[in-house]
């Protein structure tokens, strides 16, 4: 394949991470190529989130080598991903609900105005770019900077975070699942934003649960099962149904997934009723 | 740098702005945190101006709130930013009658100048809460607990240590003349300097809070912790900021009353802690932090203040003014309630114009 000819951006190469005895990441090797979406899937407690947060410097890894662009690089800090050009859109987080769209959009990069030590907040700007940013990512209902932004519904909150990461020009762009919670259309928004930002060359990380967003945007997946990396491909090379088996951590969904196509078909196609579908859950379970 | 540069991008292409800037009054009023608290303060004046008679009104009257509200208020602006960040300080009362009893050992009972005093005074304050910062954001330990924590501590060292120098628990102090004008005078025969010094507070925390980047990093760690930190924001550093800002508060609250009373007592202090809490709930900040306003927290002063003082106006037995300050917290924190929840909502209107 081409992509070995160019650097990749992140390479992990051995990263561990343990918590107290527990060990939450093992022997992780990865590498991120600028232009690319990488999906990171797994099942729940898989370490996904545990793994974005070293990316993003909020945990440091209890051993391996972490580079960017051929460097070793050491994070102490959020602050020191984010001046390597990595920007993290966190599970559950990235606005603050009571404060308005403009002064949460510029959270600890304010933009100021005025001299030495009189240098005022511009509320104005922040606002103004704010509400600009978020009707490039196609969300136009917003049209003030000063409203809250407990008051958005999900899927602008999700486009304020995302906006701003694309705002402060990241080389890599990380999403823990950006789509949960979201209705079809805002998903579809967010994924358009993701396949914007790929096209800018920015190197982008999502986390999902669910495969056909993984499969419309990703590039390149990578699956972790307890902790480990458990496959590593690109797309073409699996199948929705390969992909999804992975996903579940196991076989588990797709054994339910023969036994209701298997029921169907001595059914004349009729789906089980939720009795039966307990009882063939049990079976499962049973064997 | 970029910031910067976008900066100009934008206000070249200014031309194509929206009515963001167009004042919708009421709807703004509305949205700002103190609108509640301004509400209440004005009413309870209302109130007792009607019940208390000419004499709440005149001069003399407007004093008995105000100075006590000065006092309080210094203490209560620096806590409400505190509680903004998310953290509560309950120590302010051993650390007023500390710093008090400090002022008054090294220049009343030792005979040091007394600026020296009042550093040493204002020094202590600044040290505890420089320890209370550090050991909520190092331990993670609850800061209700650990402020508590202090205050016992500081209380039973305070009065220890006393007793042990002077063989009391109350020490005299007389000021230099410069100081007394300064920390302990009163302007036109009945209003307290220290309504000066509460103006120098709102001013610099004002600023603080509410122009400067730094009042946007304290609402963003009060609003969402793990977010600000996500942010770069040293979220450590302002809390422990903070925490050294209440306890100065208190401090200088110490400071003006040795010299405006001319002696420390050990056991001063203690209601500042509940009433500036109060004070704070009161003037519409969030108690689990991430919103509310210096404005709020002065007309949440200023009700208390006229509360506790306005009752013996009136000619009622002040026995009940606890009940009635008890009802005015609950009702002034559902008003509060209501106002967040209607910014909340506020959203584009339906173009009917
Ligand atoms: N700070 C921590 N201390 C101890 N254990 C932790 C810590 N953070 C995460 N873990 C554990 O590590 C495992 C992986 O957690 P992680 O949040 O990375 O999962 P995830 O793949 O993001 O799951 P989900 O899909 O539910 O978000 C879990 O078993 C969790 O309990
Ligand atoms: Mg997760």
């Amino acid at each position: 394949m081409t992509q070995n000819s160019t650097q990749p951006l992140l390479k992990l190469t051995n990263v561990c991470k343990t918590f107290g005895t527990t060990d939450v990441l093992t022997d992780i090797n990865l590498e991120v190529n600028p232009g690319e979406v990488l999906c990171l899937l797994g099942d729940n407690g898989a370490g996904k989130s545990t793994l974005i947060k070293i990316l993003s410097g909020f945990h440091e890894p209890t051993s391996g080598v972490m580079e960017i662009d051929g460097t070793p690089v050491n994070f102490k800090s959020p602050r020191d991903a984010s001046e390597h050009g990595i920007a993290t859109v966190h599970q559950f987080g990235g606005t603050f609900p009571l404060m308005t769209i403009g002064r949460s959009f510029f959270v600890g990069a304010e933009p100021t105005r005025g001299w030495g030590p009189f240098k005022r907040l511009d509320n104005r700007f922040a606002g103004e770019v704010a509400v600009r940013e978020m009707q490039s990512l196609g969300i136009t209902r917003v049209t003030e900077g000063s409203r809250l932004v407990g008051g958005l519904s999900g899927g602008e909150r999700q486009a304020l975070a995302i906006g701003r990461a694309v705002y402060f020009g990241a080389n890599v762009l990380i999403l823990d699942e950006p789509t949960a919670a979201l209705g079809v259309k805002e998903a579809a928004h967010v994924l358009r934003i993701v396949m914007q930002a790929r096209q800018k060359g920015v190197a982008v990380i999502l986390v999902t649960h669910n495969v056909t967003h993984a499969m419309t945007v990703g590039d390149h997946f990578a699956v972790l099962i307890h902790g480990a990396l458990a496959a590593d491909f690109r797309k073409g090379e699996r199948t929705r149904e390969e992909i999804t088996d992975l996903m579940a951590g196991g076989e588990a969904m797709a054994e339910l997934e023969a036994e209701l196509e298997a029921y169907q078909a001595a059914h004349h196609g009729h789906v089980p009723d939720p009795v039966e579908l307990e009882r063939l859950a049990q079976s499962k379970s049973n064997d | 740098m970029t910031v910067q540069a976008t900066q100009q991008a934008v206000s070249k292409g200014g031309g194509r702005s929206r009515r963001t800037d167009a004042p919708a009054t009421l709807s703004n009023l509305i949205r700002r945190p103190e609108s509640g608290s301004l509400i209440a303060t004005i009413a309870i004046f209302i109130f007792f101006a009607i019940f208390g008679g000419a004499k709440f009104t005149a001069q003399s009257g407007t004093a008995t709130w105000l100075n006590p509200a000065a006092e309080l208020g210094i203490i209560a602006i620096p806590v409400g930013l505190l509680m903004i960040a998310g953290e509560l300080d309950l120590s302010v009362g051993s650390v007023l009658a500390a710093s008090s009893m400090t002022l008054a050992i090294v220049s009343g009972h030792w005979g040091q100048p007394i600026i020296v005093g009042i550093v040493v005074a204002l020094g202590l304050g600044l040290v505890t809460g420089f320890l209370n910062g550090l050991i909520v954001t190092r331990t993670q330990v609850p800061s209700f607990v650990v402020t508590l924590a202090t205050n016992f501590g500081l209380a039973g060292l305070a009065l220890g240590l006393t007793r042990a120098i002077t063989g009391s628990t109350s020490v005299a102090l007389t000021s230099e003349s410069w100081a007394k004008h300064l920390f302990g005078s009163y302007v036109s025969g009945k209003f307290e300097v220290a309504i000066f010094w509460w103006i120098g507070v709102i001013v610099v925390v004002g600023w603080i809070l509410h122009v400067s980047k730094y009042g946007n990093w304290i609402f963003a760690v009060g609003g969402d912790l793990v977010s600000a930190r996500a942010t770069g924001i040293p979220t450590d550093r302002v809390k422990i900021a903070l925490f050294m800002g209440t306890a100065f508060g208190a401090s200088l609250v110490g400071v003006i009353q040795t010299i405006l009373y001319n002696s420390a007592q050990v056991a001063n202090g203690q209601a500042f802690i509940f009433n500036s809490i109060i004070a704070v709930v009161i003037g519409g900040v969030l108690l689990t932090g991430g919103y509310g306003s210096v404005f709020g927290v002065i007309f949440g002063t200023l009700t208390f203040a006229i509360v506790g003082q306005g009752i013996y106006y009136t000619g009622w037995n002040p026995d009940w003014a606890s009940l009635f300050l008890g009802v005015l917290l609950l009702l002034a924190v559902l008003m509060n309630n209501t106002f967040r929840r209607m910014a909340l909502s506020y959203g584009p209107r339906k173009k009917k114009d």
